[in-house]
């Protein structure tokens, strides 16, 4: 037992380590190296870094692209046909004929309105008794009623202007003439034809994916060293500040490039999302959003050394703002001035517009460059902060 | 920088050559004084003791040490480095093991040394044999840390810190959550070091572990309180500790007089026996007087260094409890208090506790002790109705815990660890809650808060909350809060763990003198000495009831040649060491069929 113990101090004493190492001291590769292996096989051990990094993505991907949808279709209302003339039977079917709307045909009044009442319904639309005689009428009369639910504004808007269409439609193709407005309009949208909202919502997800990797998990695994102790244990070595954080965080990194290629084949191959631009593009971005998403939960976690309170300010100060200010699900040119420019300090705001473009225009540089820039300088922001916050000592 | 050269390698050096210089240093957080000033000087070779409560500035002194933290004033050199402007240099000459030994309990065993060793730079084939070798980790490098027993994750932290071959090795309270066989190994691990020429500081709170050191800083409040030796200050002590033996059924109400002796600093129950130590300059004539009075027998013993250490700050407290003077004496219809029969609990395949029986008296002081993971703890908890167990019964007062839990729950007291107080609320209205919760209502409830309230001499407290009272209010508070409704039994997880030994003694005083008006107390703690309270012991290991009996005779079994007079320590050891070769040979005879 003597000999072991003598066997653990031979060699290269720690004295003249302490001399070499502070003479060339800094950097370290080979500490970096074990630092970043230690982190991968906690990362691929944790089951909780598996959920983050990959079935929750799954799961918010299925939800934005079947879930939540922005499109109207098939919405249900009633048509109640008072009138038993021709022209009135023939307005009907033209309300049933439309794929855009599910009719629920009625004699009465009475019976529809409960049904809109009960939210079975979200409107109806009366073709009165006397629609003949209204149609007849030299002078224009409303032809019908429409009655719409209107603690669903959206749907009722669309509805009411529907219902209007329709009506217009069926009156020019009854005269066989041209419609009365003189101008015709046809849209076309680009980027997304169909404007099905899937298309921009599956790439935005990808960016509310990344910010749950980058800045979540993040945060969390840095609180973690120093709830257990873990981090006063490395920081007793003669591994550096740098060192330590890039081991943290280079894990991340990886992971975070991987769940956005999964994503990626995802929106592709399941989704029918179309990607435009480039691959490299796509990566390019991603890649550079990581900086202020992994530099936001380095720092948040260097503040908070506490898994608990990392994980909600994580929520709030991430998760939260991409999903609501990027102009993922809520457009932000329609958001109040001040929220406006609140929406300038999110980084998803920029890779949402930039992920929207590379899916469904394609690689417009002019575009990214600029997104590109204003999320590095975030990142470069943060990352200075939270370097500073993180000494090598348990100084706070 | 430049100091260094002139200080030799650890094989040129002297034994007692100086590795730490401690200057005058000093530290506050917020207003919180942690250490206040003081110098020392810690040698090469030697195990040098850091020893104080909690939360008298060692764990901020370690870290000092290390370079961890910056001292507000003063200076420290370690190895010849200052631990400030050659913070690089302390990082690679200092090994440290923080508390909870700083492992990834997700890596293995290997892993986890392999990280510590590229981290210092070091060749990982080369030591990693003579370290395993060492701490006898040989056959675990595959297990996940987290997965080790305390004892054994002790002996990791330990290698990981080895793993510079530093010249000063850091241990914050390397005992802490490691049973008594473990520490046992740890002491042998460190003794090679030291041989060996390095300098070891070990922190800790057990004043029992300051004997077994060369060389002693003794810690209170942020002050230096003692620096040498610890005979040295135990031979303060010399002629001044007694023991009062044939006391065995009064032994209680013997202690409670000797404590209001103007000639006693200290005193405490040690089996049958009890303990006393006069304060400085006093004769032994009342001491005397009184033991020819209770028929007891006076013996001149070995001082203590805890004894020491209570010397030291003035002495403990009186013997008289306030709070036991107010309470009705309880009676029972059965003379058994609490009892359990065949009791059992798994969690899936994991048997935490394996067919437990006991009965306690009434107005017995029953002590639960085990190694952590022992399952007394799940115990314990089945007893007061916290736990439904999968098998066998439980009866507190004579009410099943499975069919009445709530009336049996009306019957007991329990202080959780830590006290559990509302930080949040203040000190008033802990009490309220508490007698909220137990049902009193009214009059009642208003009287028995007062009492509360003036028996523990909270009125200055009244609206302050628990967090910012001093630790022997805190506890007081809790013991209140728990005996609101006069309960005929209490429960105690844990009761003194982080309690500095003075405001212990207060709190068994208390214990003690509820104990002779008939409460039952059921008690769990990891402080040997404090077993010695307990009228009886039940030693639980890995799940199973190894041995119940008086504190006296459990010392008696273990009495060898090794240990002619055993501490509490040695007789647990004993018993476990003897459990755990009966299960060897048990696995070597399926072996050999």
């Amino acid at each position: 037992m003597k000999n072991e113990t003598t066997n653990i101090r031979s060699g290269e004493t720690s004295r003249e380590q302490a001399d070499r190492e502070q003479a060339s001291h800094k950097f370290n590769w080979r500490r970096l190296v074990a630092l970043v292996r230690k982190e991968s096989l906690q990362a691929m051990r944790d089951p909780s870094t598996i959920l983050i990094a990959f079935v929750l993505p799954v799961v918010l991907l299925f939800l934005f692209a079947y879930a939540v949808s922005l499109d109207v279709r098939e919405v249900r209302i009633g048509v109640v046909l008072e009138s038993d003339a021709p022209s009135a039977q023939s307005l009907a079917a033209a309300f049933a004929g439309t794929r855009y709307l599910k009719v629920t045909p009625a004699r009465d009044r009475r019976e529809v309105a409960d049904l809109v009442v009960s939210g079975k319904l979200r409107g109806f639309v009366v073709i009165p008794q006397d629609f003949d005689s209204r149609l007849a009428s030299p002078i224009p009369q409303p032809l019908v009623q429409v009655i719409t639910d209107g603690s669903q504004p959206n749907t009722a808007n669309f509805v009411a202007s529907y219902a209007q269409g329709v009506v217009q439609n069926w009156g020019a193709g009854r005269s066989g003439s041209a419609p009365p407005a003189a101008i015709q309009l046809e849209p076309r949208y680009w980027f997304n034809a169909e404007l099905e909202s899937r298309r921009s919502l599956v790439p935005g997800a990808i960016a509310i994916v990344m910010t749950i990797i980058g800045t979540m998990l993040t945060a969390l695994v840095v609180a973690r060293e120093w709830e257990r102790g873990t981090m006063e244990a490395v920081l007793s070595t003669p591994a550096s500040v740098i060192e330590i954080l890039i081991g943290k965080l280079m894990p991340y990194f990886i992971l975070g490039m991987i769940a956005t290629l999964a994503s990626t084949a995802l929106a592709i191959f399941v989704f029918d999302v179309p990607l435009r631009g480039s691959l490299f593009a796509l990566l390019l971005l991603s890649a550079v959003f990581l900086i202020p998403a992994l530099g936001q939960g380095l720092l948040i976690s260097a503040v908070t050394k506490n898994q608990f309170l990392a994980s909600q300010i994580a929520l709030f100060s991430g998760f939260l703002p991409s999903f609501l200010l990027s102009g993922f699900l809520f457009e932000i040119d329609a958001m109040p001035t001040w929220i406006q420019a609140i929406t300038y300090l999110i980084p998803a705001r920029y890779f949402v517009s930039s992920l929207q473009t590379v899916f469904l225009a394609g690689d417009v540089w002019a575009v990214f460059w600029p997104n590109l820039a204003a999320m590095a300088s975030i990142g470069v922001f943060f990352f200075i902060i939270a370097k500073r916050k993180t000494r090598k000592n348990l100084e706070s | 920088m430049s100091a260094h050269t002139a200080i030799d390698t650890p094989r040129e050096r002297g034994k007692d050559a100086v590795a730490v210089v401690i200057e005058n240093v000093a530290k506050h957080f917020g207003e919180v004084q942690a250490l206040r000033g003081f110098s020392a000087e810690i040698r090469y070779g030697r195990l040098t003791g850091l020893v104080g409560p909690d939360g008298t500035g060692k764990t901020t002194l370690m870290r000092i040490m290390t370079g961890l933290l910056v001292p507000d004033g003063g200076s420290v050199t370690l190895a010849g480095f200052d631990v400030v402007n050659d913070n690089d240099a302390i990082h690679i000459v200092s090994g440290y093991m923080p508390q909870r030994f700083g492992l990834y309990e997700d890596l293995s065993v290997m892993e986890n040394m392999r990280l510590y060793a590229q981290l210092r730079g070091m060749n990982v084939d080369d030591i990693f044999e003579s370290l395993l070798d060492f701490t006898r980790l040989g056959p675990f490098t595959k297990r996940l840390a987290g997965k080790l027993s305390g004892g054994m994750k002790q002996k990791l932290g330990l290698a990981c810190a080895l793993m510079a071959k530093p010249e000063v090795l850091l241990l914050d309270e390397p005992s802490v959550g490691v049973d008594p066989v473990s520490r046992q190994d740890l002491w042998r691990m460190v003794q090679e070091l030291t041989d060996d020429g390095m300098a070891v500081v070990w922190s800790t709170a057990y004043l029992d572990e300051a004997e077994r050191c060369e060389s002693v800083l003794l810690l209170n409040e942020g002050k230096l309180e003692f620096d040498g030796p610890p005979q040295e200050l135990t031979d303060r002590l010399k002629e001044r500790s007694f023991r009062l033996t044939g006391v065995s059924d009064e032994r209680r109400a013997v202690l409670s007089r000797v404590l209001n002796l103007g000639t006693v600093g200290d005193g405490v129950i040690q089996g049958d026996a009890v303990r006393v130590v006069l304060r400085k300059d006093a004769g032994r004539e009342e001491i005397d007087a009184l033991a020819d009075e209770v028929g007891a027998k006076v013996e001149p013993v070995q001082p203590r260094f805890e004894d020491a250490f209570i010397d030291l700050l003035g002495g403990g407290p009186g013997g008289t409890s306030a709070l036991a003077e107010r309470m009705d004496e309880v009676k029972l219809d059965s003379d058994i208090a609490v009892s359990c029969r065949d009791l059992t609990k798994r969690f899936g395949d994991f048997t935490a506790t394996d067919n437990v029986s006991f009965e306690v008296r009434r107005g017995e002081i029953f002590g639960l002790l085990g190694p952590n993971g022992a399952g007394k703890s799940t115990t314990f908890k089945m007893l007061c109705g916290l736990l439904k167990p999968t098998e066998g019964e439980a009866h507190v007062v004579g009410l099943d815990l499975r069919r009445a839990t709530g009336a049996a729950k009306s019957q007991l007291g329990y202080m959780a660890q830590k006290f559990s107080l509302y930080g949040l609320l203040t000190v008033k209205q802990n009490l309220e809650f508490s007698a909220g919760v137990y049902g009193l209502e009214g009059a009642i409830k208003r009287e028995r808060i007062d009492e509360m309230i003036g028996t523990f001499d909270l009125k200055q407290y009244l609206t302050t909350s628990p967090d910012s009272l001093p630790l022997g209010f805190k506890q007081r508070l809790a013991l209140a809060c728990s005996l609101m409704h006069h309960p005929p039994v209490l429960f105690l997880d844990e009761p003194t763990s982080g309690v500095d030994p003075i405001t212990r003694r207060e709190f068994w005083t208390h214990i003690n003198g509820l104990a002779r008006k008939g409460v039952t107390v059921m008690v769990t703690t990891h402080f040997m000495d404090e077993a010695e309270y307990c009228d009886r012991v039940a030693l639980m290991y890995r799940a199973k009831l190894i041995a119940l009996d008086t504190p006296d005779a459990l010392k008696r079994d273990s009495r060898s040649d090794k240990h002619p007079d055993p501490t509490m320590e040695n007789a647990f050891i004993h018993l476990v060491e003897s459990v755990d070769m009966e299960n060897e040979e048990r696995t070597d005879a399926k072996a050999a069929t």
